[in-house]
């Protein structure tokens, strides 16, 4: 579905990726991790060309066409989750399918995140910070896509809005069987969500496994660190629960 | 009548004023919203233009419309066509350059002022760069952008008032023209006028404003509507000339040329001549515009012509410069002298009776002799012109200061002691109104002035007769009445009135 070959991109003379090969398969929801400039915000916008990279190929199946036509094409939910503020629910739902000519059903792409349809003549600044972050997963399904890339999607919301949306955007996922790279900073939401974790460090991949095999991965001192930050909170909150 | 000033005059002025300012805040508008998107994308190429643009601001108004002038024509001169110099289009483009900071400046600001997160989203969600200014940064940037045009229409507004000076007729033909008569209600009458101009274009602007910031399409549309009716009307009015020819009358900037122009008016108006008139003209650009066909008839001064359009130092009699005058200026420009009227306005050195005898001053040389203690008060131009070198080159005149002042106001300095002496023009109904006394001239350093009627190259045997009564027909005692009926502050006339009158007093010698 999606093929990396060998991505290296340079920033200020500072390699950001470093020869970066990465397949990921159809219906695959893969996390990306790492420290800050490890380089994962950066592999996701080379996937759908927001960065240009330097050296190297990325290939997309069955997507060809200026960058403007293939991010159309590619679902983007946002850090900052990035609605336009001038806008309403319904016009920034729609808004993609608009740039290429097209309509969206809004109505039920509201229902698909589970927001009233009573919310669509309402402006962002109106919303939630979690109704808004379901405004822009509505968003990047509107133009029916089979991949969806999610920069920090969930950040900047609070622990309990934040495990429902993940959870339901999971189950999404699965249902309308999409291919999601997932970037964030938050190994447990990625060992809970994602089918795969790629660990960046420095530019390069560290890891790539299933959430259980990097649960017990023993081996990159930096790795296992972070790994047993996780057990240790998992352990203490079983203790908790018995 | 408002404050002496009648209704169809203030309506002219103000419709021309109104289409002025549109056509230079449209035209403003055209080329720096472009100008600010480009600029706003491009950082570092666009310094130079900003920098430009910044520089243009620095130009004082009145300066940036004088220069407009010369500019246009060079460039008549140079590729060969029929630019007119004077008038609406140096007016227009100067205000357009003036009106070009804020648009620019604003709308760089307010594409660059959107949130960063917003434009990687539009990019994100695959936006070309044209979707992405059409859907994104212009209706974000768009109250910070209006705000831009809202200050532009402002000062557009309020500098138009300068435009009469390169003959654009606005509501600075009140101003210019009241304060040289010191007719304060003429002056407020425009100055009023201008600002209720300035703030309902403001007003409507600031309800499209609000209406966008506010996303109410009824408060937009409603202040858009307004604006374009207003425009229109503008576009719409009487001021674009028809078919028929009209007749072009300058005046410079003082009571005896504002009266002078009205009598040519009226003497046209009756050989069936529709007229226009170009008030306040400074003294170089008139001769100019007259020789380049801007204006068709204006009156001049003998002297004036022989210093600064002959470029000669020498000083013959009057007979002999007016012959040399008609041949050379037919000669060099194609303009023809038609004649003098009668009376001469010279360069005068005028000083208070009482003071004068009590110094023993008669003439000039009189004067140098106790000039270390005394002041001189000269209008604004005196003391750069030739006249002046030449006064000072026979009699070594030393004065303790020299100030310059608008005509009006030197006759007060010397009313109220700031001056003891005042560079007078002799035909000034000041003169004996205020008991001056002239000092005489025994080595004739000052030139003869005697008023001369111009008329453009190409002018018609038909006008030329039409003003033949005109010439030698106007005494200097009638002159300076009909100057004093203006400038005085009781019972004051208009230059229109004072016209009437003097047309009455015109002797028939000609026939």
């Amino acid at each position: 579905m999606i093929e990396l070959a060998r991505v290296s991109k340079r920033y200020q003379g500072r390699a950001v990726l470093d020869g970066v090969s990465l397949r990921i398969g159809e219906g695959e929801f893969v996390a990306l991790v790492g420290q800050s400039g490890a380089g994962k915000t950066t592999l996701l916008k080379a996937i759908n060309r927001l960065a240009e990279i330097d050296e190297g190929s990325v290939t997309i199946a069955d997507i060809e066409g200026s960058p403007a036509e293939l991010r159309r094409r590619i679902g983007y939910v946002f850090q900052g989750i990035g609605l336009f503020p001038h806008m309403t629910v319904a016009e920034n739902i729609a808004l993609v399918p608009k740039l290429g000519g097209g309509e969206a059903r809004v109505g039920e792409l509201l229902d698909l995140v589970a927001l009233p349809r009573d919310l669509a003549g309402r402006y962002p600044a109106q919303l939630s910070g979690g109704q808004q972050q379901r405004v822009g997963v509505a968003r990047a399904l509107a133009a029916e896509p089979k991949i969806v890339l999610m920069d920090e999607p969930f950040g900047a919301l609070d622990p309990v809005t934040r495990a429902e949306l993940g959870q339901a955007y999971r189950a999404l996922h699965t249902r309308m069987g999409l291919t999601t790279v997932m970037v964030t900073h938050d190994l447990a939401e990625a060992l809970l969500l994602a089918d795969r974790v790629v660990v960046l460090a420095g530019g390069r991949i560290a890891a790539d496994l299933p959430p259980k095999d990097l649960f017990h991965f023993e081996g990159d001192p930096a790795i296992a660190a972070m790994i047993a930050t996780v057990r240790a909170q998992a352990g203490r909150l079983e203790e908790l629960a018995r | 009548m408002i404050w002496g000033v009648s209704i169809a005059e203030l309506a002219r002025l103000m419709q021309a004023h109104l289409l002025l300012s549109a056509c230079a805040v449209l035209a403003a508008c055209a080329l720096g919203l472009p100008a600010a998107v480009w600029a706003a994308h491009h950082r570092r190429a666009s310094a130079p233009l900003m920098g430009a643009i910044s520089l243009a601001q620095t130009i004082p108004g009145l300066a940036l419309l004088a220069l407009f002038y010369p500019l246009l024509l060079l460039l008549a001169r140079t590729t060969g066509w029929a630019i007119p110099a004077l008038g609406f289009l140096p007016a227009c483009l100067a205000l357009t350059v003036y009106a070009l900071l804020p648009i620019v400046r604003n709308g760089v600001a307010a594409i660059r002022g959107i949130d960063p997160a917003l434009r990687e989203a539009a990019d994100g969600l695959g936006m070309t760069a044209a979707q992405r200014l059409r859907l994104v940064e212009l209706p974000l940037g768009a109250p910070v952008i209006l705000a831009g045009i809202r200050t532009a229409t402002v000062w557009t507004v309020g500098t138009a008032t300068l435009a009469t000076t390169i003959g654009q007729p606005s509501l600075g033909d009140l101003i210019f023209s009241g304060l040289q008569t010191e007719d304060w209600q003429r002056v407020l009458a425009g100055c009023v006028a201008a600002a209720v101009l300035a703030l309902v274009a403001d007003a409507l602007l600031a309800l499209v404003e609000s209406g966008l910031a506010r996303r109410s399409r009824l408060r937009w549309g409603a202040g858009l509507a307004l604006l374009v009716a207003a425009a229109a009307l503008a576009f719409a009015g009487p001021g674009v000339s028809t078919g028929q020819r009209t007749i072009v009358v300058g005046a410079k900037n003082f009571s005896e040329q504002y009266i002078l122009a009205r009598l040519i008016e009226d003497r046209l108006h009756r050989a069936g001549y529709r007229t226009e008139r170009r008030d306040n003209l400074g003294s170089a650009i008139a001769y100019r515009a007259l020789a380049a066909g801007d204006i068709d008839v204006y009156v001049d001064y003998s002297g004036t012509l022989w210093a600064n359009v002959l470029q000669r130092k020498d000083n013959p009699p009057a007979p002999a410069m007016l012959s040399v005058l008609r041949s050379e200026l037919a000669k060099r420009d194609g303009v023809t002298l038609a004649g003098s009227l009668g009376f001469e306005n010279a360069y005068a050195f005028a000083m208070k009776r009482s003071r004068a005898e009590s110094l023993h001053i008669n003439s000039l040389a009189d004067l140098a002799a106790k000039a270390p203690q005394l002041k001189l008060a000269s209008d604004l131009e005196f003391l750069s012109r030739p006249e002046w070198q030449a006064v000072d080159r026979a009699y070594g005149l030393r004065f303790a200061d020299k100030r310059s002042y608008s005509p009006t106001f030197m006759y007060r300095a010397l009313e109220d002691g700031s001056a003891d002496v005042i560079s007078a023009f002799s035909s000034d109904g000041r003169i004996s109104a205020q008991d001056l006394v002239t000092l005489t001239d025994p080595r004739h350093a000052l030139p003869s002035y005697d008023a001369v009627l111009l008329l453009a190259p190409k002018g018609d045997a038909k006008l030329a007769g039409a003003l033949k009564p005109l010439l030698g027909g106007i005494g200097i005692d009638a002159m300076r009445q009909a100057n004093w009926m203006v400038d005085r502050d009781k019972d004051k006339r208009t230059p229109a009135q004072a016209a009437k009158w003097l047309d009455g007093k015109l002797k028939y010698t000609a026939e």
